[in-house]
């Protein structure tokens, strides 16, 4: 009986590891190959070393991705917290509402974003009707940040509203009881034990902002290049497609370590993935 | 107290919504500009219904994610099966880890990766690969696909009542017919979930798409990202707004109509723990 | 029972590993066996560059699906797709991924194909019929001496369009490419989001050749740019139809064709040669070595030479078209002239002696280019406030998490402490 069953058992997985080797792993390993060889073929180092001219768009690409984040979180965390506050019934509404524009194309409401943005756009009219005059705001890094906050902000609300709502109340009323006011026990109890929705929200909003390349293209006005950016266009020539995997390979060292060192500082770990 | 933090939820509600409607506005305004709005009209639609390549995008995104989502749910509940009952601890946490790559890499990093090696495959002399296009997409989406249904389905494996198995096994049932007849029912919601994440992920994606994609074989995302570079027709506006109402009624219905003890089927783009949401 | 189920299975998985494979395979070969049964041409031009249909002109494609249904007797689907740069082109054709039978890249992009060999010969002279209706002047230029590799489709200059509603009519630098560097308009100009273009703009503005090898001449061109990057709006391509119609932005440098688009939708939009000397381009239809459609792919390119769809293709795109056929047409110039007053002039009758070909660039300087281009995109008047914000984030972040740490150990010493 034990053998049999082992059997299918052993079977299910074959299909999956097969998967897994052949089309998640194997890529990754095209992607170091072509990191360390040059055009022909040969091993070299040059990719690696010439990254350092691109040190300036890694530290940019870092902060705006690092300011966008904080901003979620900053706008994010008392929704969540408001939203976990309402009636069931009106939660699940809210809940709705907060997915569907997840649900919509990221470049739909990048694009929407940029029409409303745009010098002669809906904003800038208004502007225009009450006498401020037109402002620039396409092709600032302002708007490149908006852009990211506005299209990531349900990612950070989102996990942040299932930890809190998963409270039990009883911790809250124990905190009452036992002298805390409002403000302590969000200080002391809710923000302590939501600390795993935020990182994940962290993660959630972190990375897609580091390697983006829509936003920066639409919303800056092609003046800047952020790391998403320069690695695409890497990929428009054969000829670049090495420095390309290099950028590619630093870029997915640095994130896999900064998600892993926001693993380890949310407290109670959850299961650290990789 | 409570009032602020209704006009606050409002506020910031209305911030989140204001482009879309604005969207969806303009997608009735018959002068074709996102400046003034002349007079209502249905013109747009019209001209997104002769749009045959619009059509045609949307034809393949269908059957791409219909087919991937299929795929990876087929591969991904077996590989739940193996992973809950696999004894070697260091087998599991190998087989999790590399499956949840896809989901912790940023999209552009598994994009060019695949690309690569799509590109590799297709210099090999004799190779069966001999473009990018619909085998490639549907590769690249099944293996994105694969960590959030293998997410959806594992808990449900791991949470089933062991002593139901039992009992099938004492009753005289073979190992696969305890399968198909006592486990599969069970996970079925888990299956479920995870088909439709699948399904509207890989409808979604337009990253890794970018990079895997030709010509012959575009998809919705990849149809308004090429509309967006160039000069943009307007009805592409009402295109969205088109999405943007079924998405609308598709997760009302969803919510309201089924939601007899199922959990909702959230969207968890990238949740990499447990907390982070649904499944 | 079980041994069937696994048999399935092992099929199964066989069939997903391969099915790119064999989908990919086998296709392909039917496209060879059954000819005359249905084929795919696979033509990849630049983003609305051919009479598509919309607004009731000649679906040029769906045209030629139905000639060749009805005079070949050939079931043939077009697969029409696009392109934003000659470099995406270069791109593609150079990875070997996609297989087109007919592109149409510019000039200088029709040499470097030609001399990597990706060009499969046309000889149009011997193959293409109605190749006699193009004008002498566009055969056996520098690209293509021989005449071997292309017939030209369309050809165009580049000039500065700009709004008269926001640059008034006694603005000295009218006429210069000075305007694209005009600190009153800041904010409001775009640039070429394509290096080449963008550095033509200076190299012509400094009075440089485009195709200088000299690198002290890119460098200033670059210096030129770098100084140009605080009052540009932005670098864009085909986005700019929307930004100058919608008069999001005031000035801009494209495509003399593009100009009538724009006009068409907005008339308070004028366009201008610069003085000091533009670029003038060939876009020619060419076959690819890969292509799988040799014959078909010759006959697209005769079929868009015949009169009524170049005049449609003219008409629609409104690029100068070098086809005899179509500048000779009295309804043509009158549906120009009706598009513009100056239309016809503006597209044909130029001072030819300050206009240069892009070349294709020696490798050594395209590269030099490129990095140019990025050292340019690089340089950044991002205000030091980002990186001051960052900073605060980040050291706030560590001292939460130091802060944590000392209060846990704090705790844990107490406890311990009590606890026993």
């Amino acid at each position: 009986m034990k053998k049999k069953r082992s059997f299918l058992e052993g079977f299910a997985a074959v299909p999956h590891s097969a998967w897994c080797l052949l089309f998640i792993i194997a890529p990754l390993l095209f992607v170091v190959y072509f990191a360390f060889t040059d055009t022909y073929g040969n091993f070299t180092f040059d990719n690696i070393t010439m990254l350092s001219s691109y040190t300036h768009i890694f530290v940019l690409s870092v902060c705006f991705a690092l300011i966008a984040t904080v901003i979620c979180l900053i706008i994010g965390y008392p929704l969540a917290f408001f939203i976990s506050q309402c009636k069931p019934q009106t939660q699940k509404i809210v809940v709705v509402l907060l997915m569907l524009p997840m649900w919509i194309s990221l470049l739909i409401r990048t694009y929407s974003l940029m029409a409303i943005l745009d010098n002669g756009g809906l904003l800038n009219s208004l502007f225009e009707m009450i006498g401020i005059g037109r402002v620039k705001i396409i092709g600032t890094s302002g708007a490149v940040i908006l852009g990211m906050v506005y299209d990531f902000l349900p990612y950070m609300v989102l996990p942040i509203y299932t930890s809190i709502s998963k409270l039990d109340p009883r911790y809250l009323e124990a905190a009452s009881d036992l002298g805390c006011n409002s403000a302590k026990t969000m200080l002391h109890v809710v923000f302590p034990l939501s600390v795993p929705g935020i990182v994940s929200g962290v993660t959630m909003v972190f990375v897609p902002s580091i390697s983006t390349f829509y936003i920066s293209q639409k919303l800056g006005g092609g003046s800047f290049d952020l790391i998403g950016d320069t690695i695409e266009r890497q990929f428009q020539n054969v000829s670049t497609y090495n420095i390309g995997a290099a950028i590619s390979l630093v870029m997915m060292i640095l994130i896999l370590i900064s998600v892993a060192i926001m693993n380890k500082f949310s407290d109670d770990g959850g299961e650290i993935i990789v | 107290m409570k009032t602020l933090s209704k006009i606050y939820m409002w506020v910031v509600f209305a911030l989140l919504y204001a482009p879309i409607l604005v969207l969806i506005l303009f997608s009735f305004n018959d002068a074709g500009s996102l400046n003034n709005f002349s007079t209502f009209s249905l013109k747009w639609y019209g001209e997104l219904f002769r749009d045959t390549r619009a059509l045609e995008a949307l034809k393949n995104s269908l059957y791409l994610a219909v087919s991937s989502s299929l795929l990876a749910t087929v591969i991904g509940t077996l590989a739940a099966f193996a992973i809950s009952r696999m004894r070697s601890k260091y087998l599991k946490a190998a087989l999790k880890s590399a499956t949840n790559i896809p989901m912790m890499n940023p999209d552009i990093v598994t994009g060019v990766s695949m690309m690569l090696l799509f590109v590799a495959a297709m210099s090999i002399p004799f190779s069966p690969l001999k473009k990018l296009g619909f085998a490639t997409m549907l590769i690249a989406h099944t293996t994105f696909n694969l960590p959030y249904v293998i997410l959806s389905v594992l808990p449900r494996f791991q949470q089933m009542d062991k002593h139901l198995t039992e009992a099938a096994l004492d009753l005289g049932c073979t190992p696969t017919m305890t399968f198909f007849r006592v486990e599969l029912p069970l996970v079925v919601p888990g299956i479920v979930s995870g088909l439709m994440l699948g399904f509207t992920l890989s409808l979604d994606d337009f990253v890794i798409s970018h990079f895997v994609s030709s010509p012959d074989f575009q998809t919705l995302p990849l149809y308004v990202y090429n509309q967006t570079a160039h000069e943009v027709k307007y009805s592409m506006y009402a295109l969205c707004a088109l999405m943007v109402f079924v998405i609308l009624l598709l997760l009302l219905a969803v919510n309201f109509a089924g939601g007899k003890g199922e959990k909702k089927v959230e969207r968890p783009r990238k949740i990499r723990r447990k907390t982070g949401g649904a499944a | 029972m079980k041994k069937i189920i696994s048999l399935t299975l092992a099929l199964f998985t066989a069939f997903a590993l391969l099915l790119g494979a064999t989908s990919c395979g086998s296709e392909e070969k039917n496209e060879r066996i059954l000819d005359g049964g249905a084929r795919t041409l696979y033509v990849y031009n630049w983003g609305e560059y051919i009479s598509d249909g919309s607004e009731g002109t000649i679906d040029t494609n769906a045209e030629f699906e139905k000639y060749c249904r009805e005079e070949l007797g050939l079931n043939v689907t077009v697969n029409y797709s696009t392109f934003s740069s000659n470099e995406d082109l270069y791109a593609k054709l150079s990875s070997g991924a996609v297989s087109y039978d007919v592109v149409i890249p510019s000039d200088y992009m029709v040499a470097r194909l030609a001399s990597e060999g990706l060009l499969a010969e046309l000889n149009p002279d011997d193959t293409i019929p109605n190749y006699q209706y193009i004008s002498e002047d566009f055969k056996g230029l520098y690209y293509d001496e021989n005449e071997i590799w292309s017939v030209p489709y369309t050809y165009g200059t580049v000039g500065v369009i700009y709004n008269t509603e926001m640059v008034p009519e006694d603005e000295e630098n009218l006429g210069s490419w000075a305007l694209m560097w005009d600190e009153d308009y800041t904010g409001n100009i775009l640039q070429f989001n394509n290096s080449r273009d963008a550095f033509g703009t200076a190299q012509y503005y400094l009075g440089y050749s485009v195709n200088s090898d000299n690198e002290a001449e890119w460098r200033e061109a670059l210096a030129l740019l770098i100084k140009q990057k605080n009052v540009v709006q932005g670098y864009v391509m085909d986005e700019i139809f929307n930004k100058m119609k919608g008069g999001s932005a005031a000035i801009s440098s494209y495509y003399a064709g593009d100009y009538f688009t724009m006009y068409a939708d907005n008339e308070r939009l004028a366009f201008y040669h610069p003085e000091e000397g533009t670029n003038v381009f060939v876009d020619a239809m060419c076959i690819p070595k890969s292509s799988q459609n040799y014959d078909l792919a010759v006959e697209y390119i005769n079929f868009m030479l015949t009169e009524e769809i170049a005049i449609a293709n003219a008409e629609y795109i409104c690029y100068a078209s070098p086809n005899s056929l179509v500048y000779e047409n009295e309804t043509y110039i009158e549906d120009m002239t009706e598009v513009h007053p100056d239309a016809i002039s503006i597209l044909y009758d130029f001072d030819m002696s300050k206009m240069e070909f892009y070349h294709d660039l020696p490798t050594e300087t395209r590269m030099l280019m490129n990095s140019l281009w990025e050292d340019l995109k690089i340089e950044s008047n991002i205000g030091i406030a980002i990186y001051v914000i960052c900073g605060v984030i980040v050291a706030l972040g560590i001292a939460l998490v130091l802060y944590n740490i000392i209060e846990k150990r704090r705790r844990k010493y107490y406890f311990d402490k009590y606890a026993k």
